[in-house]
């Protein structure tokens, strides 16, 4: 077994660590509460909201965003880690896309940010590839049985979003009042947008 | 490696946690774990890859404890192995920092892998065109690499359908060794839940990205 990974707790091995490496000149206080900072803040669902809404408003950018999700989505000024290739997933009325790293964690960072706990939870990985609709219903979907479901785990670095469908009765709606309506959940797939 | 982080299918791992809202980091330590796993690539010369083995080589129950304390015991794994700190260092100065008496063992000789890259990223060009195309049946192979991987079990030995051609990449299993960037094409394959669990599975496809050396013609 690697490392003398006897218990401790996790708060005070990480203040061991950045003891450590502080005093040896190898990482600086500024550098880790940007990194923080950049991920508490700037990157976030919020991102992806912003294209889902421009996608539900402007046709030809949805279609450049199936097309290329990657350059559709660095139109809008969101590139950086794990962006590297992006596939955006449409869901309609006959499919239902849901995303899972059953390995680890891959996320599309730059459009949904870090991914929260329960994507990265062993349990979320492990049924979403063998009991999809089960897990859904659990949440709070109940899919027809009509619907294709289509789960994509992402094992390589293409990292995939789905872009949800736009809920009846919001043709009134601007691109900014869409993106408030967008959810983090949705952009997985283990959701739909609603309305309030 | 057939570890604990290849969890696709099991069971017995809980109830899963109801979706919800919440901050990226629920306690400040989380926080500074993550810069230090976001960190720890440039500090030991190891890749993204190495880094995910390094989070796969944490003891399993620390691997279930949560995400950033595997995250942080991985971070810890390439730093030990590059010899930019040891575990004794760190026990030592954790237990100091907790208020106990504890002698600082000498650090470490440092030992960076090294390995040519070829640019920034993971995505490569490829000269010699892919094996497959759309359309193509294929059969996964049945390999259990103690090292890395991204084919997971529950794929493995199973035929399914190149439904894209995705750009071609690093190779995983060689790059997290420090082997070399080794590219290969990649394919999104679609399996039907039956091919994977069986008759009684529910219904619904699933599509994964796999690495050429993976995949071989099915009949």
């Amino acid at each position: 077994m690697t490392a003398a990974q006897e218990h401790i707790d996790p708060a005070l091995r990480v203040e061991a660590l950045m003891s450590l490496l502080t005093e040896r000149g190898l990482i600086d206080q500024a550098t880790v509460e940007n990194l923080i900072k950049t991920y508490e803040e700037s990157v976030g669902p919020m991102n992806g909201a912003t294209v889902v809404a421009r996608a539900w408003t402007d046709p030809e950018y949805r279609a450049r965003l199936l097309a290329d999700g990657t350059a559709a989505i660095a139109e809008m000024g969101y590139k950086g880690p794990q962006g590297e290739h992006i596939v955006v997933l449409e869901n309609t009325p006959a499919v239902h896309n849901i995303v899972v790293c059953t390995l680890c964690s891959c996320y599309p960072w730059p459009v949904l940010g870090l991914p929260p706990s329960w994507y990265k939870d062993p349990a979320y990985r492990a049924r979403i590839v063998r009991e999809p609709r089960r897990v859904l219903a659990e949440f709070g979907l109940d899919l027809d049985p009509g619907v294709s479901v289509k789960v994509f785990d992402s094992s390589s670095e293409v990292r995939y979003m789905v872009l949800p469908e736009r809920p009846e009765g919001t043709d009134q709606l601007t691109a900014e009042e869409l993106a408030a309506l967008v959810t983090r959940d949705a952009m997985v797939g283990v959701a739909k947008v609603t309305t309030p | 490696m057939d570890g604990i982080h290849d969890v696709g299918g099991m069971h017995g791992l809980g109830r899963t946690m109801t979706p919800h809202q919440g901050p990226p980091f629920a306690e400040p330590w989380e926080g500074k774990a993550f810069a230090l796993g976001a960190l720890a690539g440039r500090l030991t010369g190891a890749n993204l890859h190495a880094f995910r083995h390094a989070i796969e080589r944490v003891a399993p129950a620390e691997y279930l404890s949560g995400y950033y304390s595997r995250w942080l015991l991985g971070a810890q794994n390439l730093l030990t192995d590059s010899g930019i700190v040891s575990s004794e260092e760190i026990a030592a100065r954790a237990a100091r920092l907790s208020g106990r008496e504890a002698d600082e063992p000498p650090s470490p000789e440092p030992n960076k892998p090294t390995m040519a890259s070829g640019g920034p990223g993971n995505l490569r060009t490829l000269e010699s065109p892919p094996a497959f195309a759309v359309g193509d049946a294929v059969r996964t192979q049945n390999l259990h690499p103690v090292g890395h991987t991204r084919l997971p079990r529950y794929v493995r030995r199973r035929v399914g359908t190149i439904t894209a051609v995705q750009p071609a990449q690093v190779f995983p299993d060689h790059a997290a060794h420090f082997l070399g960037e080794d590219p290969q094409h990649v394919y999104s394959v679609e399996f039907s839940s039956a091919e994977l669990w069986g008759p009684g599975a529910e219904p619904f496809s699933l599509t994964i990205d796999l690495f050429e050396p993976y995949l071989e013609r099915a009949e």
